[in-house]
């Protein structure tokens, strides 16, 4: 069920795609309409999410630290690991979110005969997950040749980094072979390693597939199943898309509708899903907050400014005479009873 | 909404950053090239649009064959035969690089590393 569910799910949808494409005028659904309702729903949805998630207050000061806080002046302060100011922060921010630090500290917990428990450092997750990202990124930024006419300068360069073996024609890119090979070890790290198989979800699946599929049209497209696949069409197509006159210019093969709708499926699922990461990350008060409390008050905005502090005095001067009557030790005795 | 101050600007950011080809290209799509064809002939090596989708395949096929295994055949069109070669067909027919191959590539920002090597005699 967890995995046939996201897979049957990808097929599908690549399968309706495919089909639907060979309809004749349906090409303008799946070339213009979809794509237009996939963006709308993208940036609608990612602002409504964020927006959401700023309306919810942080009772508590929660950032996470791992590392010595900052004390008396001659103890070392761990200034990534428990930071206490905005540049601090800023600093941790800027490692987790380009380098994902915080996955570096992955452990494994193992139980062997003993019975003894160890944790193990297990940077796995964290390696991949670099390899797919930067793969990713640098895929998208380099599809940004579609889109701009003409084309900026920096992508001159990223399209020569990325194809500097000169391995065929069309050029052989190398994150093409990355982000295939970072998404199966992604997935054979949640069949393989029992912990997280156990914990995985179809919708841990559905995303590594759906990418999964985005990439092997894509790849399919550019060095094997060219027939259809002209790019001249294609980026009459990309740059009507994004000036707001699209065009439809010739017969495109199915595989690159399959592909565009597969992205637009990417680009609904996205903001609804946990890939909403991508926005969380900059939200996340655990990572985002500095370990200042005992600097700054936090004060929790539930809090309903008519109740007022209560401190421990105004409590014993409350409940002084019960306290006295049951034998519990006041700070300020009674006082004197004057008459008789 | 707590700390709108950070949270709206960077939204505002990052919906400038998604919709960049909006504005990059502000509604200007520009010309879709139009490579100048050859008077010499009336075909090419194969159909047209398999042409235009599949030539940087049928060069490395031929560069293959002809290289490593040796079969400098010829083939024909229209009844005269053309060499298996990039200089000696191609560019035979399509006379003007610039006009012809250059217009495509520049406009889909393919850089092909062939003329590191091989000539093309670039007419003004
Ligand atoms: C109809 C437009 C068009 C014309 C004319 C054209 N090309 Fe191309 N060519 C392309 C496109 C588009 C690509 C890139 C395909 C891709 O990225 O998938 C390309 C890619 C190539 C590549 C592979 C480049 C790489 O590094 O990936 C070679 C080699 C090539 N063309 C050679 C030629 C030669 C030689 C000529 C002139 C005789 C020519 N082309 C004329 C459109 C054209
Ligand atoms: C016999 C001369 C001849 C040779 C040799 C030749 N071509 Fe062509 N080519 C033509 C003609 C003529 C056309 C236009 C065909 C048409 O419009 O039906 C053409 C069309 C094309 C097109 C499509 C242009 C467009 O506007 O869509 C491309 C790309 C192309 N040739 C590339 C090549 C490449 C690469 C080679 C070498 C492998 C080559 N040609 C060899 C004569 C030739
Ligand atoms: C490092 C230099 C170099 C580069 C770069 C290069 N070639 Fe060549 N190519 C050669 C040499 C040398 C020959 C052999 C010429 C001969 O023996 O006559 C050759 C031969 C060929 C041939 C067959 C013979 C002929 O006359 O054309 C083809 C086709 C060919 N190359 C295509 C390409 C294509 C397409 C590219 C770009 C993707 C390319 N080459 C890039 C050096 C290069
Ligand atoms: C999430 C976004 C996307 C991802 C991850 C993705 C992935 C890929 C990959 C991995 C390739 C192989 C070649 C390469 O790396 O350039 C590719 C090719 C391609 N993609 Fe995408 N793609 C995306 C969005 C789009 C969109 C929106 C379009 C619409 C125009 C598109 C059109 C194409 C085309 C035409 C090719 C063939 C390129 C060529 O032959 O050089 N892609 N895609």
């Amino acid at each position: 069920m967890k995995y046939t569910f996201p897979l049957g799910a990808v097929i599908v949808l690549a399968l309706i795609a495919w089909l639907g494409s060979q309809i004749p005028g349906m090409q303008y659904l799946f070339g213009i309409a979809v794509p237009y309702l996939a963006m709308a729903l993208f940036l609608g949805g990612f602002c409504y999410r964020v927006i959401k998630w700023a309306k919810s207050p942080v009772p508590f000061h929660i950032p996470t630290t791992c590392g010595q806080e900052y004390s008396l002046p001659w103890i070392k302060q761990d200034k990534l690991e428990c930071p206490v100011n905005t540049s601090q922060v800023v600093a941790r921010m800027f490692l987790e979110i380009f380098l994902f630090r915080s996955l570096w500290r992955n452990t494994k917990a193992m139980v062997y005969d003993g019975p003894k428990l160890t944790y193990e450092s297990s940077k796995w997750l964290w390696l991949f997950g670099l390899l797919f990202h930067y793969s990713f990124l640098v895929i998208v930024i380099r599809h940004m040749r579609l889109f701009l006419n003409p084309v900026p300068g920096f992508l001159h360069g990223l399209e020569f980094a990325d194809g500097i073996l000169q391995i065929g024609a069309p050029n052989l890119y190398l994150t093409d072979v990355t982000i295939l090979l970072a998404l199966i070890l992604l997935f054979g790290r949640r069949l393989i390693n029992r912990h997280v198989r156990y914990i995985s979800l179809p919708n841990d699946m559905f995303p590594l597939f759906l990418i999964f599929a985005i990439a092997s049209t894509g790849i399919m497209m550019r060095y094997f199943f060219r027939s259809g696949v002209d790019i001249i069409n294609i980026k009459q197509l990309a740059v009507g898309l994004v000036t707001l006159h699209p065009v439809i210019a010739g017969k495109l093969s199915p595989l690159f509708y399959t592909h565009l709708f597969l992205v637009s499926t990417l680009l609904v699922y996205f903001p609804f899903s946990k890939l909403m990461h991508m926005g969380g990350v900059f939200l996340s008060p655990t990572r985002n907050l500095a370990n200042n409390s005992r600097m700054v008050r936090h004060i929790n905005p539930w809090n309903d400014p008519n109740i007022k502090p209560h401190p421990y005095s105004a409590y014993e001067d409350e409940f002084r005479e019960n306290m006295v009557e049951m034998g519990i030790p006041v700070e300020k005795p009674l006082p004197e009873k004057t008459e008789a | 909404m707590y700390d709108s101050g950070k949270i709206i600007p960077g939204l505002i950011i990052f919906v400038l950053f998604v919709t960049f080809p909006v504005w990059y290209n502000h509604g200007d799509a520009g010309a879709v090239p139009k490579p100048e064809l050859p008077k010499v002939a009336k075909k090419c090596v194969l159909p047209v649009a398999q042409m235009r989708d599949e030539h940087m395949q049928l060069l490395l096929d031929w560069r293959a064959e002809v290289l490593r295994q040796g079969e400098w055949g010829f083939i024909k069109i229209d009844g005269k035969p053309f060499q298996r070669s990039l200089q000696n067909a191609c560019l035979k027919c399509h006379s003007n690089k610039k006009k012809f191959c250059d217009t495509c590539h520049t406009y889909a920002a393919v850089n092909p590393y062939c003329w590191d090597c091989h000539f093309a005699r670039v007419k003004k």
